[in-house]
């Protein structure tokens, strides 16, 4: 692995990050802090940052209503993001998108997604960008189990292969869409497998383990840089809180959560494993984990503090107008 | 005997009732069952859809006739225009209004036109169930108000309950209709109680209901925005205008009779509309003023709707975005 000491803190941080930042964002809905629906990742935090390790300046991503781990590795600043969960005018979008918008361009974060699979196409448009204006860059979509049975995604595919795209599309299965198993509504539970009919390449992963996703992400991600077409990477893993923060779980038991949490939880396991092989010191990654805890106290305390947007905003931007 | 319920629980009453009356009646859509099923997990019921309105459906009516689909819209609202043209009677469930971007052919090139095309030799009994509405903070892509784009399309019918029991009675009318109809219901309704007959009942499809007696102004409101429309008519009394307040329901096909009987009576009318003002049913509904009550109007038209624009994220911007009782007590002042 040719992980630096520095890359591998980097790494951790921006792990520890999400799950904070989503953490905290649990605690804000149930005291009644924020509204809205929001989608947290945590549990699937490994493979947001595995993957976005390998894209530079220039690679784009597309992210779908579970985005704010996507944003987060992709280098979206999360005061802003924070402000705009909370509405407000110092928000990433001004406060008119919310947690399923959140969108940066100039980070290359070609935004969540409201619309399940409706980022996929938005991939392939991005990756044609880059192939037509040769700029050597990549793009990269994340979606769910459920996303996969969109006609989006599968137009996407199709299109991506056949026209040699720098596209790599992740797919995190976390066994459920919504309430739904993915086994009742998909015929198999090896998501790879419908690469098939498209001729395209696949990766498949442990999504719970950072090292496992980024070795096969960026074989992926090399192969799409090279001009050698896309891939579908499944990375299997699990969300922690439920669909949104709300939900009564009922469809699945909280013995199976607890199982995840406590044997394969992504964080855990990079420690584990990043100290054993004396890559990184404990004491390094506490710290870490102090720095953080502080950052987010401070995103929340900047954004209560914000103004929200005038009501001017309503009608600004439905068109381009002017800059 | 009536009881105080929430629309949601009417919603499912109706099916329940629907389901027990008819064989052919099927519920399809995502997390209709919602994982339920698997006694042999302990898991029996679950969600039963994303508002619970179908909860029960699946332990009592079965797995065959309860489905849980893939979040594929448009093959599964194909799938129930099919159904239902060769024999069932299909509820299909589309969590949000705002997936009819992902699944319009279904309904409009397939269910609005399969019996016209095929020289009246067809039936298609489906209800497409539908949640809609602003005011969640669900923002841009989850808070639309599209029933006027699948009003205007001739074949389907489109209806809109604002209370309890209109939602009960119009869904069993919408289901046992031989038509594809929309059956809209408003977010922001769904938890709010109202009195509700046990059994049986419909309420015809293409009746509005005078939800306030008036005299001085009609003012019309759709879905959620009767609740806004009777809020204005309250403020007005006190300040001396009488106001009279129609519940529309049926967006297609609309019952101008009663829009044209209320402007006759008080001369004067304004449209509430949660949806965005370009091409929508509040221009529907001013246009047939104009067209054929034009004798009868004392004062112009006017429609108090959203910008047009998306639905904001921020609280304070979905709020201003809204149609409130406030903005429309100060139009209606206008008019005298
Ligand atoms: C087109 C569309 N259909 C349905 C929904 C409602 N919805 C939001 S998330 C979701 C489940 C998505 O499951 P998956 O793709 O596996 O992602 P996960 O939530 O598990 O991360 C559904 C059905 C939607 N937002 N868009
Ligand atoms: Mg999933």
């Amino acid at each position: 692995m040719d992980l630096s000491t520095e890359t591998l803190m980097d790494m951790y941080r921006k792990m520890r990050t999400i799950r904070m930042f989503e953490d905290k964002l649990s605690e804000l809905v149930n005291t009644g802090k924020l509204a809205g629906f929001l989608h947290l990742c945590a549990g699937q935090e490994a493979i947001a940052v595995a993957v976005c390790a390998h894209l530079r300046d220039g690679d784009v991503v597309n992210s779908n209503h579970r985005g704010h781990g996507h944003c987060i590795a992709k280098g979206v600043d999360i005061d802003g993001m924070m402000a705009e969960l909370f509405g407000r005018s110092t928000g990433t979008c001004k406060g008119k998108g919310g947690s399923m918008h959140i969108a940066d361009l100039d980070k290359g974060m070609l935004g969540a997604n409201g619309i399940v699979g409706a980022g996929i196409p938005l991939t392939v448009g991005a990756a044609l960008t880059a192939q037509i204006k040769e700029t050597g860059g990549v793009a990269v979509a994340f979606f769910g189990d459920g996303a996969t049975n969109q006609g989006q995604f599968h137009e996407g595919l199709n299109m991506a292969a056949v026209w040699n795209l720098p596209a790599v599309f992740v797919a995190e299965n976390n066994g459920y869409g919504e309430a739904t198993p993915t086994e009742f509504v998909t015929p198999s539970t090896d998501l790879t497998k419908r690469a098939a009919s498209y001729c395209m390449r696949t990766e498949s992963a442990d999504g719970m383990d950072f090292f496992d996703v980024y070795e096969k992400a960026g074989r992926a991600i090399e192969v799409a840089r090279k001009g050698e077409g896309p891939t579908l990477l499944e990375c299997k893993t699990y969300r922690y809180y439920g669909h949104y923060v709300g939900d009564p779980m009922t469809y699945r038991k909280p013995e199976e959560t607890e199982e995840w949490k406590t044997k394969r939880d992504p964080l855990d396991k990079f420690e584990a494993e990043a100290v054993s092989r004396g890559l990184v010191e404990q004491g390094n990654l506490r710290r870490i984990d102090d720095e953080v805890r502080e950052s987010i106290e401070k995103s929340v305390a900047a954004a209560e503090a914000a103004p929200f947007p005038s009501v001017d905003e309503l009608t600004t931007d439905v068109y381009y107008e002017n800059d | 005997m009536a009881r105080e319920l929430p629309m949601l629980f009417a919603i499912n009453e109706a099916l329940h009732i629907a389901m027990e009356s008819d064989p052919d009646v099927i519920v399809m859509g995502e997390d209709v069952a919602g994982g339920g099923g698997r006694a042999d997990q302990g898991i029996e019921e679950a969600w039963g859809g994303i508002m619970g309105a179908t909860k029960g459906l699946y332990t009592k009516f079965g797995a065959s006739r309860v489905r849980d689909t893939p979040i594929s819209e448009m093959g599964f609202l194909g799938a129930a225009v099919g159904a239902a043209a060769t024999g069932l009677r299909p509820v299909a469930e589309l969590m949000f209004i705002d997936f009819l971007g992902v699944s319009f052919d279904p309904l409009l090139n397939q269910a609005a036109k399969l019996r016209y095309m095929f020289g009246g030799k067809v039936r298609v009994p489906l209800t497409v169930r539908t949640c809609t509405g602003a005011g969640t903070r669900s923002a841009a892509q989850h808070s639309q108000s599209l029933y006027a784009m699948t009003a205007a399309v001739p074949g389907l019918k489109t209806v809109i309950p604002s209370n309890p029991h209109d939602a009960k009675g119009l869904l069993l009318s919408a289901i046992r209709d031989d038509n594809p109809v929309v059956f809209c219901e408003a977010k922001s309704l769904l938890f709010g109680s109202g009195e509700v007959p046990e059994g049986d009942y419909e309420v015809p499809i293409g009746k509005a209901a005078i939800a306030r007696e008036g005299s001085d102004v009609s003012l019309i409101g759709i879905g959620q925005t009767v609740t806004t429309a009777l809020s204005a008519a309250q403020t007005l009394e006190s300040e001396g205008i009488s106001a009279e307040v129609l519940d529309l329901r049926s967006l297609y096909p609309m019952d101008e009779e009663a829009i044209l009987t209320t402007l006759e009576k008080t001369g004067r009318l304004l449209i509430v509309d949660e949806a965005t003002p370009v091409c929508g049913i509040a221009s529907e509904v001013a246009s047939l003023c104009v067209d054929k009550g034009f004798d009868f109007l004392n004062a112009p038209v006017k429609k108090v709707t959203a910008p047009h624009a998306p639905v904001p994220f921020s609280p304070v911007l979905e709020d201003a975005y809204m149609p409130s009782a406030a903005r429309v007590v100060a139009v209606v002042k206008e008019l005298f």
